[in-house]
């Protein structure tokens, strides 16, 4: 198979979202000898754009979103390896710390919105759930973030919402990080009252947002 | 206000959405679930007791499998009937299978002003404002916390939102805010406190707790710390799934049944196997996902046919059920809002769901407007009114009208019309002005409605809570405060 039928075929396995496809594909792509950073610009990627296209048309869904999302996911983890080998690496938008916040067991928009912002090409950190204050601002200081991104579903653990970002003026990080804040309490007046930088409704909108904030 | 409470009973219409075969399928696949997949109960008293009775415990991931034996064996304890009471006896609901009541929904984060009309944070007040109009409508038998107290400390805003409503109205709370265990002990000596003390509380729960399970498959451990607390005391518990189509359940409506059904079973068993013939109630507000965005819908036909499929699984287990109806999903009293509560709320009352929970929220149980929860209580009147269904007999079938007044006349005049013309609905915020009149003003049920809630606010007067009580209520938010 010629290296364009290859790029064709990692494009359809993300579109199709079959991440075990994507990562076999992924594979070939080393033992072939091909560029890992073409494999995934040229392939893998023109699949993520083109369901992002039909998505924003509506012929596609979330449920296809998310595998596709899964399936570039696993196509990249077998590249890395390569990636680093080489001594390149694949250019990220920006690195994102991601959690629900201390106190708070809510987990499947968060997981939504990291699925949305890696597959727009953020290096996503994600914590998980019930992520004490101090947790959050360690992990941001660690990996150097460009973003701190929290959700909260109750209206007594989105207080701590505003914690994080105090605990980040207090240790002098937050002018170098942009706070995105989500979750169904979290309105536009929460947002300004806390002083985040960003907020949106769904998963969709936040990786929007997150791009919107880093002036991308 | 010790007034009447609306209520649907002795239904005409019925309707058949499960046949029982299928019932018992989604009873199987549910218990098939708890023991080969099992159910995260994050709470060291919840996995005690699950040890103890002899389901699997796995401590490190906080997953129990049980046995689906021991999980009918314990539902049956639970009673079938009882009341909810309320600070005024005569507005005590009997929970028997032969009542739908009316609560308002929660917990909405923004209120519309009722001056103003601008939308901005709610606040201890307008808990208190919504409470007090609840109290004046005959459609309201019960309260949830509508708004929540966003000026006041997380810690005990819980409490204060309880006592709220207390002290503006006579009627039933049932709380979907208390958390954890210590706040469901200071509302429990609250809810005493009313009642006259723990055994009057015991017989005459002025209080129920409703707590949320974290689907998939979850249930959130102060949650079910608080509702051991709440069960212990007396107070109904009920366990409500949200699982919805697409995220939190499968694509399919039965896969989803059969999770959120695998939540509630799972919680309510380990309550009776705590408290033997606790109070329990069932309570669901399941629907689908949007395709777009994800995001909990709380209207469209999978909602509707949710609002009736759960209270064929409450009947199943032979407990009441608390059912989310209502609580659109539209941004504003609209079409899309009218649509919506008015067929969820149909459907969930058809199969005789004993609560129905929703009135006056918009955009998916966020925004409070008053407008919506007086136009809320006309639909569910014109579904009481539907579910009485068509009398046939002699005095309905008015032969000796018909052939007096016979071909060409008109029934106006007649005293049989005189004694039942009342028997017809009288809409308050249906148009059926003369067209030139509508013209004329432009103003419609929303404007009605929103100036009748005005009139109450300005003029209801609910029955004092004894200051005594009162002064009690806050002693003991007090001593919880800082801790």
């Amino acid at each position: 198979m010629n290296s364009e039928d290859l790029f064709k075929e990692m494009a359809q396995s993300i579109t199709d979202g079959e991440a075990e496809k994507a990562a076999e594909l992924a594979k070939q792509a080393i033992t072939l000898g091909i560029d890992p950073l073409e494999a995934i610009n040229q392939g893998f990627v023109a699949g993520v754009n083109y369901v992002g296209d039909q998505f924003s048309c509506g012929n596609m869904f979330l449920p296809e979103l998310v595998m596709a999302g899964e399936a570039m996911k696993a196509a990249v983890a077998v590249l890395e390896p390569e990636l680093t080998k080489r001594g390149t690496e694949r250019k990220m938008l920006g690195k994102v710390v991601l959690c629900t916040v201390e106190g708070d067991i809510h987990e499947i928009g968060k997981t939504l919105v990291g699925t949305m912002l890696s597959a727009t090409g953020f290096q996503v950190y994600d914590m998980g759930v019930d992520v004490p204050v101090m947790k959050v601002v360690e992990k941001a200081r660690e990996v150097s973030a460009d973003i701190v991104a929290m959700s909260a579903l109750l209206t007594t653990t989105m207080v701590h919402q505003k914690d994080v970002i105090e605990a980040l003026e207090d240790v002098g990080m937050r002018t170098k990080v942009k706070v995105m804040v989500g979750g169904a309490p979290v309105t536009h007046e929460w947002v300004k009252q806390i002083g985040a930088d960003g907020y949106s409704e769904d998963a969709i909108g936040a990786a929007r947002v997150a791009k919107q904030l880093l002036g991308i | 206000m010790n007034g009447k409470i609306k209520s649907i009973s002795n239904p005409k219409l019925s309707l058949e959405i499960l046949s029982p075969e299928e019932i018992q399928r989604l009873h199987t696949a549910s218990l098939d679930i708890i023991e080969t997949t099992g159910i995260r109960f994050p709470s060291k008293h919840a996995l005690d007791i699950w040890e103890a009775h002899g389901a699997q415990v796995d401590r490190s991931t906080s997953i129990v499998k049980v046995p689906g034996q021991i999980i009918e064996d314990a539902l049956k304890l639970a009673p079938s009937k009882y009341d909810l009471a309320a600070r005024s006896p005569s507005q005590d609901l009997s929970l028997d299978g032969n009542h739908v009541f009316l609560g308002t929904d929660g917990c909405g984060v923004e209120v519309l002003d009722i001056n103003t009309g601008k939308r901005r944070m709610s606040t201890w007040q307008d808990v208190a404002d919504i409470a007090r109009v609840g109290d004046a409508l005959e459609e309201i038998a019960f309260h949830w916390v509508a708004v929540s107290a966003q000026d006041l400390p997380p810690r005990t805003r819980g409490l204060n939102e309880l006592r709220a409503i207390w002290e503006n109205s006579t009627k039933h709370a049932q709380t979907e805010s208390i958390y954890n265990e210590w706040e469901a002990s200071a509302a429990v000596e609250m809810a005493a406190t009313i009642a006259g003390g723990r055994d009057a509380l015991r017989k005459r729960p002025v209080l129920s707790i409703m707590q949320c399970t974290a689907p998939p498959l979850g249930q959130d451990g102060g949650s079910v710390d608080a509702a051991l607390i709440g069960a212990e005391a007396g107070l109904p518990v009920g366990f409500m799934t949200m699982a919805a189509c697409l995220t939190t359940g499968p694509a399919t409506m039965a896969g989803t049944l059969a999770v959120g059904n695998a939540e509630v079973i799972s919680a309510t068993a380990l309550i009776q196997l705590a408290f033997p013939g606790a109070p329990v109630f069932y309570a669901a507000a399941q629907t689908a996902s949007d395709l777009r965005t994800g995001a909990y819908t709380g209207g469209g036909p999978e909602d509707f046919l949710f609002g009736a499929a759960q209270n064929k699984l409450s009947d199943f287990y032979n407990i009441p059920l608390s059912m989310g109806s209502f609580a659109t999903g539209a941004k504003e009293p609209n079409w899309h809002a009218g649509v919506e509560n008015s067929l969820s709320t149909f459907m969930a009352s058809l199969v005789m769901s004993d609560m129905l929970l929703g009135v006056g929220l918009l955009h998916g149980s966020r925004i409070w407007s008053y407008a919506q929860m007086l136009m809320d209580c006309e639909i569910f009147s014109i579904i009481q009114k539907v579910m009485e269904g068509i009398v046939v007999n002699d005095e309905t079938l008015a032969l000796d009208v018909i052939r007096s007044v016979g071909p060409g006349g008109n029934f106006l005049n007649q005293k049989h019309t005189i004694r039942h013309m009342r028997d017809l609905f009288i809409p308050q915020f249906m148009d059926r002005r003369p067209y030139n009149i509508w013209e004329e003003k432009h103003d419609d049920g929303r404007d009605w409605a929103l100036e009748r809630a005005r009139n109450i606010l300005n003029t209801h007067q609910p029955e004092l809570l004894d200051p005594a009580v009162a002064a009690e209520l806050k002693i003991i938010i007090a001593s919880v405060e800082g801790v």
